[in-house]
């Protein structure tokens, strides 16, 4: 679990992220939704150490991470996943070696025992046989699956995923969107992923935690993102008068 | 970002590799252009010199002489590694910014690889390593094509040509230029590295770390040629 205690961050006084305090479960996709500056990026690369906090903890399973030294960290790091926005897949480096990548610098495994790995995960994509590509040789949708093979090519605990549909047209991203919550089942991950696609959030979220303005404005399940008052919250995920109306057919359970 | 990049790696078969592939692409991919300005400016300057002694009192062998003070102290450092902030300097920045922008070096970060170090510390220990052989096949280039030129013009016999290549030579001036293109090959890779790595923005802000390393690697390497000429030669 992830427990996100009371954390702010803040860029030449202006206050980005304010007193937010949340958790993320094992096992789980917990969504981490909001307009686009309303913080949630920043959150993540917070809670993965690439941004340093201005007060608050970030807890990895009872392991304060904001105490740890570079030292520590770099081990909780071993145990995180993360799929970017754009990939971010090593170009000079084939499909293969981007996913033996993190098993080369940190397993103690054999040459054999690496690639019998690296082609686990690659079928676990549905990728198979594009060891030799490189990322350039690939499609969008390849290159996202590229690096869900990637960040679990080391067994993660914690599964960070910023944007993971950001450029895919629909089918694709609903394939991406399965396979990060198999994926979350399969190996009882805790993971987080930061969307502003509602179709993504209905389809595999189990926790959401909407931020608006830097602040945790709202958070249930989706169940209850349905009966929400919240305005905020309504206005962002229901944007349109066609959206509200989908909204009261979902909720009466009509149609 | 230097203590980061001298931290110990952590693992060192995966690092002497990639020692070896940037030996490979700042070394042996710049031999072509460091030999070709090598030969011609070996021959340009032996021509010169013959074209600038109009004196009967100042003898042939100076020709020679003077081409080998002009390669040796510095043409094979200071100029090639001028020649070479510029081809690799700029490659490195903008390699590396390329990876920043694309969130490849969040990646590593996130992973837990320690990327100043992965990314940095093989290119300054690859061109610690192969810049000084560049220069010394930069001398040899340069004082045998000018050995060429000037025989084949007839500007100067190869005798008196040998004669002044040997006359007076001090062997610690082939260390002092060895001495500066280690410590050159250190600026530019650490130059480039560092802006490449602070890289934020886009497209265009990489190519302005790129200009920004090949300038400022320029101007710390014309000032460590001051310093490093104080020091070991007077």
């Amino acid at each position: 679990m992830i427990e996100v205690k009371d954390i702010s961050k803040s860029f030449d006084g202006n206050h980005v992220l304010k007193n937010i305090t949340v958790e993320f479960f094992p096992g789980k996709v917990n969504f981490i939704i909001g307009r686009s500056g309303s913080g949630k990026s920043v959150l993540t690369k917070c809670i993965v150490g690439l941004m340093e906090v201005d007060k608050g903890e970030i807890v990895f399973d009872g392991r304060s991470f904001t105490k740890m030294d570079r030292w520590d960290r770099r081990i909780v790091r071993q145990e995180m996943g993360m799929l970017f926005q754009g990939s971010a897949l090593f170009d000079s480096m084939t499909v293969e070696e981007n996913v033996m990548f993190p098993l080369k610098m940190f397993s103690k495994m054999s040459a054999g025992e690496m690639k019998d790995r690296v082609n686990f995960c690659l079928e676990r994509v549905n990728l198979q046989g594009k060891n030799h590509l490189y990322p350039s040789e690939i499609s969008g949708g390849m290159q996202k699956r590229t690096g869900i093979a990637r960040a679990i090519s080391m067994n993660p605990k914690y599964l960070f995923c910023d944007e993971p549909n950001s450029g895919l047209d629909p089918q694709t991203a609903i394939v991406i969107d399965n396979l990060i919550k198999e994926i979350t089942y399969e190996f009882n991950i805790t993971t987080v992923v930061v969307s502003h696609d509602m179709n993504s959030v209905i389809e595999i979220g189990d926790y959401i935690n909407f931020i608006y303005q830097g602040e945790l404005w709202w958070k249930g399940d989706k169940k209850e993102i349905l009966k929400t008052q919240n305005d905020e919250l309504n206005n962002f995920v229901f944007p349109s008068e066609f959206m509200k109306e989908i909204k009261e057919v979902l909720r009466d359970g009509r149609g | 970002m230097l203590v980061n990049v001298f931290t110990r790696p952590e693992k060192r078969k995966v690092y002497k590799k990639l020692i070896v592939d940037e030996i490979d692409k700042i070394g042996i991919q710049s031999l072509g252009i460091v030999a070709l300005l090598s030969l011609f400016m070996g021959a340009v300057v032996t021509l010169q010199t013959a074209a600038n002694i109009d004196s009967g009192w100042i003898p042939k062998w100076t020709i020679g002489f003077t081409t080998r003070q002009t390669m040796i102290l510095e043409f094979s450092s200071t100029i090639v590694c001028l020649i070479l902030s510029g081809k690799v300097g700029s490659n490195i920045a903008s390699e590396i910014g390329t990876m920043r922008i694309s969130e490849q070096i969040d990646a590593m970060d996130i992973m837990g690889v320690n990327s100043a170090s992965y990314l940095i510390l093989p290119k300054i220990i690859a061109a610690m390593i192969i810049f000084p052989f560049m220069v010394i096949m930069a001398m040899a280039c340069g004082i045998t094509a000018g050995a060429m030129i000037g025989s084949s013009t007839g500007v100067i016999s190869l005798t008196d040509y040998n004669y002044g290549l040997t006359y007076y030579f001090e062997p610690f001036q082939v260390s002092y230029t060895l001495i500066k293109s280690v410590v050159f090959a250190f600026i530019i890779t650490t130059v480039s590295s560092y802006h490449g790595y602070y890289t934020k923005g886009g497209a265009l802000q990489v190519g302005q770390s790129s200009t920004r390393a090949v300038v400022y690697s320029i101007v710390l390497i014309m000032i460590a040629n001051y310093i490093l000429t104080q020091l070991l030669l007077l």
